[in-house]
């Protein structure tokens, strides 16, 4: 009797918790249909103005690219250098693996602020004054602990004997890894490579030090456009950086399944 | 973390493989060496730099004066307050979500994923729009009856611990969740059926069984609200000086490195913290199974 209360009661506080998380983004997409510039809600008449007025943002394409190459970039330099380490790691060919380990997920702790002045000042002291080396890089450390995390699970559940196995059977090392291993740790490449792709997409703290008055990512531009001049144009361009998540957030449901993703991403 | 360390292998072989495995793990090693342990180590060494040597100056400025000392307090009582409200919200909601089944459970997983892939600036400019004067909220309070007047809720430190609560919660249960999801409900079926009343059973089987879950939420939660920024600087504006706004004036307003630097200095202690009290007692969880 008290198990089927306890368990309604705590399915309630999780349905309560769900619709409390979701509020904000119901409320932006509401918004960003707003009749007029000062987000009514669109009851009397939805507008689609707002969106059209997204691509003539001051400055917009330029930091949409700037983040979608910084991203892609740093999500790949991250992947490689995590299952590198990720297989030092899990085969035990390191002394000290387990710090190692803890190492490569610290920055996720590290207030993004503090490394940003911190890179800042650091690649200063070098004369290296160009934002996007200065980026990349530092949007390596940024996502390197997720890909890491991610990546040290999906290989200690990877059995290697399978790829002797393989390159008895004839295969070429190569061969064995492209068709063996790939397709075995395709999910946790995908979950990693979500997770590095988005926190890179959306890091603010790092970036707002070691970016200049000519080149901004999105999320600085976004913070200036709310600073400056908030109009519901904010709010089409958040939406629509939504359903770019959501179509995302989608493939991977459909190609790992979100509750992976749930206790992968832990 | 891994189960298959050669056994007792000759020194030769332990050397060759401890060579191989530091040339892969050798890129990764390099970035945290080069691109963050020494930058970090960098900051903090010129925090303790003044024009005449060695100082505490930078640090005297922060915590000798009242307005500094308000500073860390602000950054510490938004960490606190967050952590405790999502840790009240977010238990509960773990378990819900592992006793829940089908459709119910994808639903919840999504509302937790959304939130979590979604921009941090879009879901705070979210709640201004929310919190306004003349916004939903007041519409429906007013709608309601519930009051005449709109009530003032922007930039207050109300809407602060609102937002900071929304955009950390899924932070809280995602972590609690995996554990409590591992949970074998035979256990408690046992406890049971050695007599245990349900409350018992939860306290003395399913709470501690919890704990590693709990440890990884806070110290997420915590580390990620204290150095919040853009939650603070879009919902409080000038009102809520924190460690985290001063470190963003102190390097792109007023030009007074000096005092970012110590203010980063403090936030990174308090970020080490919890880095070491959150692994010594997740390592204490696990010694004690």
């Amino acid at each position: 009797m008290t198990g089927a209360l306890a368990r309604i009661l705590a399915i309630a506080f999780m349905a309560g918790a769900s619709l409390f998380l979701l509020a904000p983004l119901l409320v932006i997409a509401a918004a960003s249909f707003s009749p007029t510039p000062v987000f009514d809600l669109p009851i009397g008449g939805a507008s689609l103005r707002w969106y059209g007025a997204v691509g003539s943002l001051d400055g917009f394409w330029p930091a949409l690219a700037l983040s979608l190459e910084i991203a892609v970039f740093s999500t790949a330099i991250s992947l490689v250098l995590g299952t590198l380490a990720g297989i030092a790691i899990t085969r035990g060919l390191m002394p000290g693996s387990k710090i190692l380990a803890a190492a490569l997920a610290s920055p996720l702790m590290m207030p993004g602020l503090v490394l940003g002045i911190a890179l800042l000042q650091f690649f200063r002291g070098f004369g290296l004054s160009q934002v996007f080396p200065a980026l990349l890089m530092a949007h390596v450390v940024v996502t390197l602990p997720y890909v890491a995390r991610t990546m040290i699970a999906g290989l200690s559940r990877f059995d290697f004997t399978l790829i002797d196995a393989a390159r008895m059977l004839g295969c070429s090392f190569p061969t064995s890894i492209f068709r063996v291993m790939a397709p075995a740790l395709a999910p946790a490449y995908l979950t990693s490579g979500l997770f590095a792709f988005l926190a890179s997409m959306d890091n603010y703290p790092v970036s707002i030090f070691l970016t200049d008055a000519r080149m901004k990512t999105l999320p600085i531009k976004m913070l200036q456009y709310i600073e400056e001049s908030p109009d519901p144009s904010i709010a089409a361009l958040s939406t629509l950086i939504l359903l770019a998540t959501l179509a995302l957030l989608f493939i991977a449901d459909r190609a790992v399944g979100l509750h992976r993703l749930a206790g992968l991403a832990e | 973390m891994s189960a298959t360390s050669p056994r007792r292998a000759s020194f030769a072989e332990r050397l060759r493989a401890s060579r191989a495995g530091l040339t892969l793990a050798a890129p990764a090693l390099l970035v945290l060496i080069f691109l963050y342990a020494a930058p970090l180590a960098h900051l903090l060494a010129g925090s303790f730099r003044g024009p005449a040597g060695l100082t505490l100056d930078a640090y005297g400025r922060v915590l000798g004066d009242p307005y500094g000392r308000s500073l860390v307090w602000n950054s510490l009582r938004l960490g606190l307050i967050t952590t405790g409200l999502t840790l009240l919200v977010g238990y509960p909601a773990a378990f819900g979500l592992a006793m829940s089944r089908g459709v119910l459970r994808s639903l919840f997983l999504a509302s937790l994923f959304l939130p979590l892939a979604a921009s941090v600036i879009a879901k705070a400019f979210a709640w201004t729009i929310l919190l306004r004067s003349h916004g939903v909220v007041n519409d429906a309070l007013i709608l309601l009856h519930l009051t005449d007047k709109p009530i003032r809720m922007i930039f207050t430190q109300t809407a602060l611990i609102v937002g900071a609560a929304n955009i950390f919660l899924p932070f809280m249960i995602l972590p609690i969740y995996a554990v409590v999801a591992q949970i074998d409900p035979r256990l408690t079926e046992a406890a049971a059926t050695l007599g245990s009343s349900p409350v018992r059973a939860f306290l003395r089987v399913v709470a501690p069984l919890s704990a590693p879950g709990v440890v990884a939420g806070v110290a997420l939660v915590f580390s990620l609200s204290v150095s919040a920024y853009v939650v603070p600087n879009l919902l409080m504006g000038e009102n809520y000086p924190t460690l985290a706004t001063t470190i963003v004036k102190a390097f792109l307003l007023i030009r007074d490195p000096a005092l970012g630097a110590a203010a980063g200095a403090i936030l990174m202690a308090i970020g080490l913290t919890v880095v070491v009290a959150s692994n010594r007692l997740g390592e204490q969880g696990s010694a004690g199974k």
